[in-house]
């Protein structure tokens, strides 16, 4: 189902939850809405849902304004943080609840074929007679995935559905999310502060940051080209130089990158990132930044270096085993780095 | 086991701390329990329930039950709404209703009589209003109603809104998203949630409505056999040096407590591993 969020806006007393805030989200496609805590990620998740109602904007389903549309109406199905599971009921009575209230409610052995379905679908078939409070985090969160899914969703929308899970269950689920989604081929938005998280198992990420939306783009899109030092030390895995901009070009150490937007720029103080694997490291040389190594970390097959520069600046270096290898290099031995490719942006525009 | 030290004091300690408990509970509960049956059942048993099948003491029995099934039930819904608006809604003036729910639970109960009697009495606010279209309140069965009624409302109230605070709203979000009305969310997820906590409170609720005093006694005018509660009767027997009577309609008012003892008791152990699973959920 075709998704659109119209100039949203929303506040709770004096915090501006979301300000002015449009998405379009495709029919069929796996959304994250990436930010960290009060950023409005989930605020703009419950409005879709009509959890809450906004003080502006609109949000279109299928093209068709559901703002007057109370959640109960929205045929939404919503997996809560904290499962939100009815703890009095049994499994199967917490999945067969959205059948069991409709109107025109379906006969005892439709339900029955139904839950069944689903639980064979989340892999809880035996489950059935459970109590929620019998099972583990990850069995209880595909419960709930399997009760909002009984309702046949136009959308699916999860607030932070694997924030209260171990990372080994964590990683596990994400991918079986990932699975599931491409064979039902639902409409899906997530909710998540965990970059690694958004970035393996959706689409399309939504960063968001103070109420509004600070980058809308894919995986890739994100991480190579993040489009603000928000998103940057937010994504976090980089190291940060302070620059000089100076017609086109960032400088930093005897060298000079070009740094589009900047070409009228005259000597200004700025900022640029690297990421640890765009740093070079070679032991003679004449450009770069002279750092020295301060320990050397094996991590599989790359190893991560820690390098000292002038003024306490700290870098992180990632090399492959057979480089660093061939590096030779020892704790307190004078190296240089040499990014290979920054991203600019003048210090004033950080955020 | 040796690392607590409380559990290697000396025996001798042990054994006293122990004894003072018991003593204490002895003289003060035991003791009087045991008297109020002793001087009822004083007489032999014929005496005894011929004091119980007095006219005026069935009108008293019969009083206390009627109140309580007034009192309760409207408490009952009253807590429910109380408790429902202050754990899951935001408004102003939140925790002036919960210092307002409170009041009962500081205010001397004979004040609470007082202020029915300043309120409705003949010389009272609304007293020549409701004297004028024949409507008596006070030193009648309306009054001792109201006046229980007053005296009672925190206990439900109390018992549930720290439930359905902790319990919090997601699961009436989840029942909503999934398409059930209000009364549907109410009816199969907040009161099945809250029933533990609903029935502790209904008990508590139930054993203060039976045994209020104080209240009761400042706007019941005291007329045998038609404004007497149970605790009423077994003053106005006593002060008629009827003391057999008079315990004996004591014994069911102690009686009551016992059973209430219990039942609280049972369901103190039951709600404890319904709030364990809570958390556990």
């Amino acid at each position: 189902m075709q998704l659109d969020i119209q100039n949203v806006s929303k506040r709770f007393g004096t915090f501006q939850a979301l300000r002015d805030v449009s998405l379009s989200i495709d029919s069929g496609e796996l959304v994250a809405l990436l930010g960290p805590s009060g950023s409005g990620k989930t605020t703009l998740l419950r409005i879709i849902a009509g959890l809450e109602t906004p003080d502006s904007g609109q949000v279109l389903f299928e093209g068709e304004n559901v703002s007057d549309l109370s959640a109960r109406h929205r045929q939404v199905g919503f997996v809560f943080q904290h499962y939100a599971l009815f703890r009095h009921m049994t499994v199967f009575e917490n999945v067969a609840f959205g059948l069991r209230v409709r109107k025109q409610r379906p006969s005892k052995g439709t339900i029955e074929a139904k839950v069944r379905e689903l639980l064979h679908l989340v892999q809880l078939e035996s489950m059935g007679d459970r109590y929620p409070s019998q099972l583990s985090g990850g069995q209880r969160q595909r419960v709930a995935l399997a009760r909002a899914l009984a309702i046949e969703p136009r959308v699916l929308l999860l607030d932070e559905p694997f924030g209260a899970l171990d990372a080994q269950v964590r990683k596990e689920l994400r991918r079986w999310l990932r699975r599931l989604h491409d064979e039902m081929g639902i409409t899906g938005v997530f909710v998540t502060h965990d970059q690694e998280e958004a970035l393996e198992v959706a689409d399309r990420v939504v960063v968001t940051h103070r109420g509004g939306i600070e980058q809308v783009g894919s995986p890739a899109e994100i991480y190579d080209h993040p489009a603000t030092p928000f998103i940057y030390q937010f994504l976090g895995n980089v190291n940060r130089l302070s620059v000089r901009l100076h017609q086109g070009a960032a400088r930093i150490g005897g060298l000079a990158f070009p740094a589009g937007g900047f070409e009228n720029a005259q000597d200004l103080p700025g900022i640029a990132f690297v990421r640890p694997h765009d740093l070079g490291i070679s032991a003679e040389g004449t450009e770069g930044i002279p750092v020295s190594l301060r320990h050397a970390v094996v991590i599989g097959p790359t190893v991560r270096l820690e390098l000292e520069g002038p003024d306490h600046l700290t870098l992180e270096a990632e090399l492959s085993r057979s480089a660093f290898d061939a590096l030779k290099a020892h704790p307190g031995q004078a190296l240089w780095a040499r990014p290979e490719s920054v991203r600019a942006f003048l210090e004033e525009g950080e955020r | 086991m040796t690392s607590n030290s409380s559990r290697n004091e000396p025996l001798l300690v042990r054994g006293l701390l122990i004894l003072v408990a018991l003593t204490y509970l002895g003289l003060f509960l035991g003791a009087p329990l045991v008297t109020v049956f002793a001087e009822a059942w004083a007489k032999g048993p014929e005496i005894y329930f011929k004091a119980l099948g007095q006219a005026d003491s069935l009108a008293a029995v019969r009083l206390t039950l009627i109140t309580a099934a007034i009192a309760v039930p409207v408490n009952l819904v009253f807590g429910l709404c109380a408790s429902w608006a202050i754990a899951k809604f935001e408004f102003r003036g939140k925790s002036l209703l919960m210092t307002l729910i409170d009041l009962p639970f500081s205010v001397s109960p004979v004040i609470s009589g007082l202020v029915f009697v300043l309120l409705f009495g003949l010389q009272g606010w609304f007293g020549p209003f409701l004297a004028e279209h024949g409507i008596k309140l006070i030193f009648a069965v309306p009054g001792i109603v109201l006046a229980t009624i007053f005296v009672t409302f925190p206990f439900i109230a109390r018992e549930l809104i720290p439930l359905m605070q902790e319990q919090g709203r997601e699961e009436e979000e989840a029942a909503l998203m999934l398409g059930a009305s209000g009364w549907q969310c109410f009816w199969h997820i907040t009161l099945p949630n809250a029933k533990w906590g609903l029935m502790y409170g209904v008990l508590l609720c139930n054993a203060r409505a039976m045994g209020e005093f104080g209240a009761v006694s400042v706007v019941s005018g005291h007329i045998r056999g038609l404004t007497n509660t149970m605790p009423l009767h077994v003053e106005i027997l006593y002060n008629e040096y009827n003391f057999v009577a008079a315990f004996a309609v004591a014994t069911l008012l102690a009686a009551l407590a016992l059973v209430t003892l219990v039942a609280k008791s049972l369901l103190e152990w039951r709600y404890a591993a319904e709030l364990n699973s809570v958390k556990r959920a």
